[in-house]
């Protein structure tokens, strides 16, 4: 029953809040939705850890789409053996994943040690911070350790197909039971930071201002 | 030719006291809020110095307006694309700190009544309303007023460092001048165009520049786009924000808080046609010192019958075209010429003009060892306190000839007019050699000396009547607190008794157009 509620209920839950979280946000608080960056403060701290978090946390983004929405013998077909796979996982999505960490650990180490930083922040910018950082220590070390202790252990096979599962509205909790607890802590950790995504900064991910290149340059308003 | 219609401003610096009553009063009406106490919409600088932010001209550091790049126009901190992908939305390598501004600060006043007895009397020290830390004050909002500290900051004004001969400042030597800033509501905005989310826009139909609070996602590269650095980032808040040209005054017709309570009289505003078709043309003009040229150019004469048909046509209104005609930006700008941009080289096209400011000449003609050749008027100007090179390095991207100009006619004006006062005799053809006639100098006189308030801000007020309904928006406070505030509530009144609704106050007293009691 609570496999069920951890790997059924659990991640449905933080996906609906994820999703109603961000229509009403969208919708009541559009003076609240913001970057919230605190450049104006302090530059020089901010400049390693975010160009190094950020830039990281795209290629980290996609490897998950890869590993956990392509099934493995899809990549196979097309001459991606688990070699080869677990190659790039491995060596690539480690590198990534170390940067990712170094960002978010200078971030956080800025956000605690700058007085003006520390006093702009609030609770929902803590629990973010600490919770991403956690997410970020704990998903590098399931790639680098758990993955070379727990040797036979291959998520493809196991937690990809959850997460498939989920998608395809076919939950199946037993196949998340042999799962290595690294990458279960990781896996909750992450959910639960979806459902918390849409109440913090966080949403500015979704106003990346792709539409600006194609835009003039002047903006007009009439009557408003 | 597609022409709009804008509210601009001319500012006297001949007239400017240094007063601060603008600065003042802006700053109590719009930014006197948390996370804005840094912001002034309005500030006044002492020139030469480096101003607020430090360095502000400095375009190499800051980064700010516009550049041409093979014969077009480019934002000087880049191109759209290197903005979004090359990580600058990341960090933005050209924004300016807060530090460079100043770090607001409070005192701690309470310890003045609080404090145990001890031998000395207690002391309010000043503390960071950022990080709440006791602070020493080092630099702060008008930190070189009146050259305090000028010869530490003037050398570092970038507009003397532009002069090639050295300038002095010994306090025999030494010159200044104020220049009141606040926001140019340019006609090529580059914060506007540096806005990824499009949440900034000038307002088509008077040409102020806005940021929509509730579009804007806190990007921060509007900052670093203008020029003059005039958009502010609300440290609290997290949005950007800016002076507003006080658009609920002027859409009622009334001059900005800052030009309202100008103790000198010296600010003056009207309305100016121009030609947005040819805006971007003029501002990618090859050489900078036809900038200043190419914006007046863009303006277009208001008693031109083509200009006025076509105005029509462009959906200006009557009053608005008469504003136009009327305008005193347009006499001092265009008929005068004695008004110019600031730092026209920016290529924004501002739209806040100043009067350049006659400094200590007038004891060549006035006075006890005054010369009696009256045309020691045009080398005198040469002779200014403060150098003509360094106003046009402000005012005309270095062109000393426009200003001279200016300064020489302002200087026959007074020497015209002191000669009609004291009942002398002046050889009215020397107007001439400024191109102006004696009807002209004194109607020039009477706008720039004695012009009464209807006469220095000419403003048509908006035609909201076309676009809102006025009745359902009586009684309502504008800014729509929780959506629906206002629901047809009617006028105001006693909306304290009985915690009732404007609604239902409205539905109680008048029913039918008849007010009962």
């Amino acid at each position: 029953m609570f496999e069920q509620f951890l790997w059924v209920i659990f991640p449905y839950l933080c996906i609906a809040i994820f999703i109603v979280g961000h229509i009403w946000r969208y919708r009541i608080d559009q003076f609240g939705w913001t970057a919230k960056s605190s450049e104006f403060i302090e530059k020089k701290q901010l400049m390693i850890g975010s160009i190094m978090f950020h830039f990281a946390v795209i290629p980290v983004f996609f490897g998950h789409i890869v590993g956990l929405f392509i099934p493995a013998h899809w990549l196979n077909a097309i001459g991606v053996t688990n070699h080869i796979y677990h190659l790039g996982a491995v060596y690539v999505g480690g590198f990534f994943g170390i940067v990712m960490l170094i960002g978010m650990f200078l971030l956080t180490f800025r956000r605690i040690t700058n007085k003006s930083i520390l006093r702009l922040s609030s609770v929902s910018d803590m629990i973010v911070n600490f919770l991403l950082l956690f997410i970020t220590f704990i998903g590098v070390y399931a790639t680098l350790v758990t993955n070379n202790i727990v040797t036979d252990f291959d998520y493809r096979q196991t937690i990809s197909v959850w997460v498939r599962g989920l998608a395809t509205f076919s939950p199946d909790a037993a196949v998340m039971q042999d799962v290595p607890l690294t990458f279960k802590i990781h896996v909750l950790s992450a959910f639960l930071i979806f459902a918390l995504w849409p109440a913090t900064r966080l949403v500015h991910a979704w106003s990346l201002p792709f539409n600006y290149v194609g835009r003039s340059y002047v903006v007009y308003r009439k009557h408003k | 030719m597609k022409i709009k219609a804008q509210i601009a401003m001319v500012m006297n610096l001949d007239k400017c006291i240094g007063c601060h009553t603008c600065s003042v009063t802006c700053k109590s009406t719009w930014t006197n809020r948390p996370g804005a106490e840094y912001m002034w919409f309005n500030n006044v600088e002492t020139k030469p110095g480096i101003g607020y932010p430090k360095r502000w001209e400095d375009q190499e550091h800051y980064k700010g307006g516009w550049k041409l790049k093979n014969g077009r126009l480019e934002l000087k901190s880049g191109t759209k694309l290197s903005k979004i992908a090359l990580g600058k939305i990341f960090y933005n390598p050209d924004m300016p700190e807060m530090k460079e501004y100043y770090e607001p600060w409070t005192y701690n006043y309470q310890d003045l009544i609080t404090k145990e007895e001890s031998e000395h009397s207690p002391v309010a020290t000043a503390h960071s309303v950022v990080s709440g830390e006791k602070m020493d004050l080092e630099w702060g909002p008008n930190w070189e007023d009146d050259l305090a500290g000028g010869h530490i900051t003037g050398p570092q004004d970038p507009n003397i460092q532009k002069i090639e001969e050295e300038i002095k400042f010994n306090f025999e030597k030494t010159f200044m001048m104020y220049l009141p800033r606040l926001c140019e509501h340019c006609l090529n905005p580059s914060c506007v165009a540096s806005c990824p989310s499009g949440a900034m826009y000038k307002r088509d139909e008077d040409g102020i520049v806005l940021v929509d609070q509730e579009a804007c996602r806190g990007w921060r590269y509007c900052m670093t786009g203008c020029p003059y650095k005039k958009v502010y980032f609300n440290w609290k808040t997290n949005k950007a924000e800016k002076c507003t040209f006080c658009f609920p005054r002027v859409e009622a017709g009334l001059p900005t808080v800052c030009s309202e309570t100008c103790t000198g009289r010296m600010r003056y505003l009207g309305v100016l046609l121009y030609d947005a078709d040819r805006v971007l043309e003029a501002a990618s003009v090859e050489d900078e010192k036809d900038l200043y040229e190419a914006q007046l150019d863009l303006f277009l004469d208001p008693n031109d019958p083509e200009v006025i048909a076509q105005a029509e046509k462009d959906g200006i209104s009557d009053d608005w075209i008469e504003a136009a005609q009327n305008s005193p930006v347009y006499k001092l700008a265009v008929e005068y010429k004695l008004a110019f941009p600031l730092h026209p080289e920016y290529r924004t096209m501002p739209m806040v003009w100043y009067c350049p400011p006659l400094s200590p000449i007038m004891n060549y003609f006035e006075g006890k060892d005054s010369i009696k050749n009256p045309d020691a008027i045009f080398p005198a100007i040469d002779e200014m306190r403060i150098p003509v090179q360094y106003l046009a390095n402000m005012l005309t991207a270095g062109d000393t000839e426009a200003i001279k100009g200016a300064l020489q006619k302002m200087a026959m004006m007074r020497q015209y007019m002191r000669a009609i006062s004291s009942g002398k005799d002046f050889d009215e053809s020397r107007l001439d050699r400024v191109g102006m006639t004696a009807n002209e100098t004194k109607m020039m006189y009477r706008l720039l000396a004695i012009a009464k308030y209807e006469d220095r801000f000419v403003i048509p007020t908006s035609h909201r009547e076309q676009y809102t309904d006025p009745y359902r928006a009586q009684g309502s406070t504008g800014y729509g607190f929780g959506g629906d505030d206002c629901d047809g509530c009617g006028p105001v009144m006693a909306a304290t008794t009985n915690n009732k609704t404007g609604k239902e106050i409205y539905e109680e007293n008048f029913y039918g157009g008849i007010w009962r009691d």
